[in-house]
């Protein structure tokens, strides 16, 4: 019988909360690494008890841990993450130059074919590649070397390098995101990159359409039509039909367009799901009511689904890492709050329950249907 | 033998449980050359106390011995006779910050 696992990051540790696929009754394994920030934590496509995780202080400071059990027993693997050559400068928050100084592991990217090969987006941005199973990882030096690169602004979480995408029709391209210098895109896996910004309208810069400075905060794609691709922006939910070389806004009739997830049913490609956050300077739903809303017409066109939802008084915040779906013939959908809530519908949204209330601050969500 | 008492999280990580940590250095007994003995010994802390290539001594761990406070001393340093002799243990301690 199917299965369903789901690999929450906290700010005070890992969890895995598993069902079978009625997805009704859980259970709850955790903490993990207590007391540890765990940024993300992901399973291999390819060997689905091969589990990664982002393990991290500010004390410690950075480690990855490896499980072959499906997260029964963890080791930790190489945490040595080198920048290639000479680092140069980015940015700072007063516009003055500032050194690339690796910080921390946001996500942590699986092959889809190789369970030893897995990428990994750091702060400050750049991009990491383990090919034997995380003991040593060598940085792709063209993402950060980019000639924009040193051009590039952290956004108010850090410069991070938040997602990375492959491209399942294609093994040599991939897309990332960078908060805040955009989204960029390898045709040839990972050598040389290129921004794919064209589209984009941010305010906060002086030139509201440059190339290269746009706080994107996550980008989704279903493996069925990977040149589609929609985006959560700091504000506007955007559509690009063509791989990212141009976008265009879907935020139709959401109460508010800024917010950090968004993601794709996993059997419609022009099912996609938002959770509206009120503004960059408050991070919290709009009046109090905790909404997720849904589009089955690729953007535009959306519609709240708060069904077992909190309704008033709530002022949680869904961070870009927190949702997931799970591929069950009636289609899951997973995410975490920083109140410490997992809400899961087997309904492809319609209705929701939360699996556990009280976890710490959640990061990150990711979901693996087994059998 | 150096005695070495780890922050909680690092004795987890490292399954020492909850004791001290005995070490034999060769040469000269210093901040530097015990903690080489001590990530030989646990491979896992490296990057944990310091960075794995300039060695600097993260912001938040504090290295003391013989209630005096060693964290800027230079690591080539040798460490009092007490510590040594294993009479004294050479303290790890994680900053009291963050929440």
């Amino acid at each position: 019988m199917s299965k369903v696992r789901v690999l929450v990051g906290t700010r005070k540790g890992a969890f895995i909360l598993t069902a079978d696929g009625k997805r009704q009754h859980w259970e709850v394994s955790g903490p993990h690494f207590g007391g540890w920030e765990i940024y993300h934590m992901k399973g291999s496509p390819a060997d689905p008890d091969r589990l990664y995780a982002s393990q991290s202080t500010g004390w410690f400071g950075q480690l990855i841990q490896r499980s072959n059990d499906g997260g029964q027993t963890w080791e930790p693997v190489g945490n040595k993450f080198v920048y290639d050559g000479v680092p140069g400068t980015h940015l700072w928050y007063d516009n003055t130059p500032h050194p690339w100084e690796f910080k921390r592991v946001w996500h942590l990217e699986p092959s889809t074919t190789d369970p030893n090969m897995v990428y990994a987006g750091v702060e400050d941005a750049a991009l990491f590649r383990t090919l034997d199973g995380g003991q040593t990882w060598q940085e792709l030096p063209g993402m950060r070397g980019h000639e924009t690169g040193p051009g590039w602004h952290p956004g108010s979480g850090g410069m991070c390098l938040h997602t990375i995408l492959m491209d399942p029709s294609n093994s040599s391209r991939m897309y990332i995101a960078i908060s805040s210098a955009g989204a960029f895109r390898s045709d040839d896996c990972g050598e040389t990159w290129r921004p794919i910004n064209r589209g984009l309208h941010s305010a906060f810069l002086p030139d509201p359409a440059a190339e290269v400075g746009h706080c994107v905060h996550r980008i989704a794609m279903h493996r069925s039509r990977p040149n589609v691709l929609y985006m959560q922006k700091h504000w506007d939910v955007m559509r690009s039909g063509d791989g990212g070389d141009s976008w265009h806004e879907v935020s139709g009739n959401l109460p508010t367009d800024f917010g950090f997830v968004i993601d794709v049913h996993s059997h419609d490609p022009e099912t996609i799901y938002v959770v509206p956050i009120k503004s960059d300077g408050e991070h919290f739903p709009p009046e109090g009511k905790l909404r997720v809303f849904r589009s089955r017409t690729g953007g535009n066109e959306w519609e709240p689904l708060s069904k077992g939802l909190p309704q008033s008084n709530c002022y949680v915040n869904v961070l870009r890492d927190a949702m997931a779906v799970d591929s069950l013939d009636e289609c899951g959908i997973y995410f975490g709050t920083t109140g410490g809530q997992v809400y899961a519908s087997a309904d492809s949204g319609d209705t929701w329950s939360a699996i556990v209330h009280d976890l710490p601050a959640v990061f990150s969500v990711e979901v693996q249907t087994l059998g | 033998m150096i005695r070495v008492v780890l922050p909680a999280h690092l004795r987890t990580l490292a399954r020492i449980g909850s004791g001290e940590v005995q070490l034999e250095v060769d040469g000269p007994v210093t901040q530097g050359t015990v903690l080489d003995a001590l990530e030989a010994r646990y491979p896992m802390l490296r990057g944990t106390l310091r960075d794995q290539v300039t060695h600097v001594r993260r912001p938040f761990i504090r290295f003391f011995a013989c209630q005096e406070d060693w964290s800027n001393a230079p690591p080539d340093t040798p460490l009092p006779e007490a510590v040594c002799t294993g009479a004294e243990p050479f303290l790890v301690v994680g900053a009291v910050a963050g929440g």
